[in-house]
């Protein structure tokens, strides 16, 4: 391992203070699924992908991250500043005007570690499978790993995708669910129910692995294995539960979080309950 | 009026599979994407010396554009090849978020466009993609005149970098351009100077407009005739240069009035040279059910047609 567990929760916990203060200095944004999966960014980019912070778009020889529920950006963006991929000063901007840290991610201010638009739902298992056959047609023995949404799964764009990639055999790719069962609307049991999630995947072909996406611990050991499985002829898709909000205990397991900002006094509270750890930007 | 003859007629999407193979013998990051479509896109060519580079994805174009988007991350220069139809309405968020926003070099390929689809009817013939792909900012979008323009341009847009709309048709056409034409994307060609009106025409128009200017010209009337391929970026210098001599305008197409070349053009001249201007286009409808010939007709989209346009135009000068 390159860190212990241990390092990789202060990592985390970093991540954590940086999306709360982030959505609190802009009065907008995500904080309740960037907050759910700030481990799994910690694991994936602290631990399991072979990336490089020198970033080019083709990514040759390099582990790929596509993010599809663009919504959670402020994980995302703090996890590439941490990374190293820029300078965590500039996470002051999100949202602001003239910033590369668009509410949603994009491609289109140059901010180094993006590769492509997302923010309207259901399009990156689509881009994480064509840049997954690129890599094949390359040559090129790295992996694509993205990110889903649960809620997201509903647009039907997903299950195109989720046909395709079993049948040809994508088995370079590792797509992940964030299944925290929350929607805009409400529990997605209520909104428009997923179901069994893994027994459709299963049908479609996929190797499903079922994991607890707040566990430092179990994350890295199941983003490993889930590249040990790669190679093998199916695609892999890693369901993951988490809660939304996770870490901040007024903002954990409901969905009255997914796009509010914190007031000043409820930033204090979330702050006082996430340790600064690599120094606030 | 300049003499222009052909021998034979083709379908333009013919000169895409055309174009497509040579494309892909020249650059090996040329892939093809097509959606349930390989015969009527004539891909088969493509997928015979290059099976590798090809990928079905069966009735899904929403993921074919994703697929295509994210096959650009690693160099490809992707060929997505479905109906006009599902190339545009169908996927209109993806290729805006996935491929225009994000800036991805990947080259819409559609057939069937507009009328001359033919029997199949109104929800096949799409006559709204132009102007649904001139609106993205960064879209440059392509609708040559017949089968070499069409092999032309589907082999020069492997060398431009950045998403393309490449619109062609189904029905056979005469082929009346050089067969070894260098196609410049966004250079307007001169079919014939003329001094008492310009004609500018895109797709299969272009032939109905050397129909109609050498009947104008059996009338005494002397029409500059301007193909214009490319419809983003506009040629604006060559259209103004004509205009200023000529001092009215007739633009044809086939596509709706509403989001056209025409409407391009006028916004051209409102804001630089208010001219009196004719529209031969689809009147804000649908299509429906006939033989290419029949619907031309019956929409208004001949060279019989872009004579009464010209004659309106004239009346106006």
């Amino acid at each position: 391992m390159k860190h212990t567990t241990e390092e990789l929760e202060e990592i985390a916990s970093q991540i954590r203070r940086d999306i709360v203060r982030m959505v609190h200095g802009c009065q907008s944004g995500h904080p309740g699924g960037s907050l759910g999966c700030a481990d799994f960014f910690t694991a994936l980019y602290f631990e399991v992908m072979h990336h490089s912070t020198d970033f080019t778009m083709d990514g040759k020889g390099e582990d790929l991250f596509f993010l599809s529920n663009g919504h959670i950006s402020p994980v995302w963006y703090s996890t590439l500043a941490r990374a190293g991929y820029f300078e965590a000063s500039e996470l002051a901007t999100f949202r602001k005007l003239d910033s590369r840290l668009q509410g949603h991610p994009t491609t289109h201010e140059h901010l180094p570690g993006v590769r492509i638009a997302s923010g309207s739902l259901g399009q990156g298992m689509s881009v994480a499978i064509g840049a997954a056959l690129a890599k094949k047609l390359n040559n090129d023995k790295a992996i694509v790993f993205s990110l889903h949404g649960d809620g997201e799964l509903q647009e039907g764009q997903n299950w195109e995708a989720a046909m395709f990639a079993p049948f040809n055999k994508v088995d370079n790719l590792i797509c992940t669910v964030d299944f925290n069962g929350q929607q805009i609307d409400g529990p997605t049991e209520k909104v428009l129910s997923l179901d069994n999630l893994q027994a459709k995947f299963e049908a479609f072909g996929w190797h499903v692995i079922v994991s607890n996406g707040n566990s430092m611990e179990e994350i890295v050991k199941t983003l490993q294995y889930a590249v040990s499985l790669t190679g093998k002829g199916k695609p892999i898709l890693n369901l993951m539960s988490t809660q939304m909000g996770y870490g901040v205990d007024f903002m954990m397991g409901s969905h009255k979080w997914h796009g509010v900002a914190p007031n000043d006094e409820q930033l204090k509270l979330a702050l006082d309950q996430l340790k600064e750890t690599l120094g606030d930007y | 009026m300049k003499k222009y003859t052909y021998t034979e007629k083709k379908d333009t999407r013919s000169g895409f599979g055309a174009g497509l193979h040579e494309a892909g013998k020249k650059n090996e990051n040329v892939v093809a994407l097509c959606a349930d479509l390989v015969g009527s896109l004539k891909m088969e060519a493509f997928i015979k010396d290059f099976p590798e580079r090809f990928t079905q994805v069966g009735i899904a174009e929403a993921n074919m554009i994703g697929i295509a988007a994210g096959m650009t991350i690693g160099g490809k220069i992707p060929y997505t090849g479905t109906f006009a139809n599902f190339s545009t309405g169908r996927v209109y968020d993806q290729i805006r978020q996935s491929v225009a926003y994000s800036n991805k070099n990947v080259k819409i390929c559609a057939s069937h466009a507009g009328l001359t689809l033919g029997e199949d009817g109104a929800t096949h013939q799409i006559l709204e993609d132009i102007g649904l792909m001139k609106m993205l900012p960064g879209m440059v979008v392509i609708n040559p005149c017949d089968y070499n323009q069409t092999k032309a341009a589907t082999i020069a847009i492997a060398d431009y970098e950045g998403p393309v709309y490449l619109r062609f048709g189904r029905p056979t056409v005469p082929v009346f351009t050089d067969p070894d034409q260098k196609f410049e994307i966004g250079k307007a060609w001169m079919v014939n100077e003329g001094k008492d009106v310009t004609i500018i025409a895109t797709g299969h128009l272009v032939w109905e407009a050397i129909e109609a200017g050498e009947q104008l010209a059996e009338m005494g009337i002397d029409a500059e005739i301007i193909n214009i391929h490319t419809i983003k970026p506009l040629d604006e210098e060559a259209i103004l240069k004509s205009v200023q001599k000529t001092g009215c305008v007739v633009t044809a197409e086939e596509h709706n009035k509403y989001g056209g070349l025409g409407e391009s053009v006028a916004r051209l001249l409102a804001t630089t040279q208010p001219t009196p201007q004719e529209f031969v286009a689809v009147n804000d409808s649908f299509g429906e059910s006939g033989t290419p010939n029949q619907l031309m007709e019956k929409y208004g989209l001949t060279d019989k047609d872009i004579v009464k346009a010209v004659q309106r135009v004239l009346e106006r000068k």
